[in-house]
């Protein structure tokens, strides 16, 4: 995890280091004091709000890339019947 | 948002100031008493993440329904549950190593061995997260036979592996303000909805296949099949640290590409 540097007598998280930290920030596993520095970061940082942008339009984006996918008639079939035996045993 | 309006106008400043860093004590003293403010605002400050977390695209409650159904001997739940999965069950198959026909031969067995120990399912864990652990097993062994296998230790990220964002994008040590933006990322506005469009899911689709087959099993259950943080864990056997380390690669990379092609 990076670490946040002091600068000018305040913490702060860089812009080098927000971008390694999304994930983290969005999985809620960053420690408090450092959650406060991203937090503050973005307020600041209207180029990382950017980037946080499109990383959430990267991951909307990526969960669309898989069509539906059907389910060969022979495996339906197959399946139907073993449920229907399944059914009658339990 | 007073804070913010006097948080923008710094922002701008600083923009400014990138190309007059004799000016630099002047910006600095600026961001000091601008973090200051928000020191004292406290837990005043807005979350980012309220708007901008990415929420799993799996909806478990209608799979709740189902299964209760399907324990009722429903036959209408059984079909819809089968094809509601068939085609994550079968893309993590094929990435645990399967062929194209061995995959769709574990995800029938899967079924099988799901129906069997439907009684043990507590529902403790996902449904989805349950029949691709199930998956997994069947994989695994059937794979070794065919030694097709993906070992799971080759999950682990590397250590050596490089920045996320090419470096030269941000300042040195010697800039005006070091290590943030000197190149920084433009907003995709999309006035033509490009973002949407089916060459970007091409695109996408094509990064996503390049990326190192660690980052996009963990990427494709995570943001493609939406598996939570937990299950993704367990069900790779890997930490919560590696699984966010291998996650954020796997995103990054393909962030990278979207870049590339939005900016063209």
């Amino acid at each position: 995890m990076a670490e946040h540097h002091a600068h000018n007598g305040f913490e702060e998280v860089t812009c080098r280091e927000f971008v390694e930290l999304v994930t983290d920030y969005w999985d809620d596993a960053l420690p408090v004091d450092q959650l406060e520095l991203v937090e503050e970061h973005l307020v600041m940082c209207d180029w990382c709000k950017t980037y946080l942008d499109q990383m959430r339009v990267t991951v909307e984006e990526t969960s669309q890339t898989v069509e539906p996918e059907p389910v060969p008639a022979a495996t339906e079939e197959a399946l139907l019947a073993a449920f229907h035996d399944w059914k009658e045993r339990s | 948002m007073t804070g913010l309006a006097s948080a923008d106008s710094i922002q701008h400043h600083i923009s400014r100031r990138i190309e007059s860093p004799r000016r630099r004590c002047e910006r600095d003293f600026a961001w000091g008493v601008a973090l200051g403010r928000l020191r004292q605002r406290g837990s005043a400050v807005t979350s980012e993440r309220g708007t901008s977390t990415v929420e799993a695209p799996y909806p478990e409650a209608e799979d709740a329904r189902l299964l209760a159904s399907l324990r009722a001997g429903e036959e209408s739940a059984f079909r819809e549950l089968v094809t509601r999965h068939h085609g994550p069950l079968k893309r993590f198959a094929l990435s645990c190593g399967a062929s194209d026909a061995l995959a769709e031969e574990v995800v029938q067995e899967t079924w099988l061995a799901a129906l069997e120990g439907l009684d043990q399912f507590e529902g403790r864990s996902s449904l989805r997260g349950w029949l691709f652990g199930i998956v997994k097993n069947l994989a695994r062994k059937r794979a070794v036979r065919e030694k097709r296998m993906v070992p799971l230790s080759s999950l682990a990220p590397e250590s050596a592996e490089g920045p996320l964002v090419d470096p030269a994008r941000f300042q040195g040590d010697d800039g005006c303000w070091p290590n943030h933006w000197a190149a920084p990322p433009r907003p995709w506005e999309d006035p033509e909805r490009r973002l949407a469009s089916l060459e970007t899911r091409e695109q996408l689709r094509e990064a996503i296949a390049t990326l190192p087959p660690r980052h996009r099993t963990v990427l494709a259950l995570r943001d493609i099949e939406g598996l939570p943080p937990d299950e993704v864990c367990e069900l790779l056997e890997i930490s919560a640290e590696n699984q966010r380390v291998l996650l954020h690669r796997g995103r990054s990379a393909l962030r990278k590409r979207l870049e590339e092609y939005v900016d063209g």
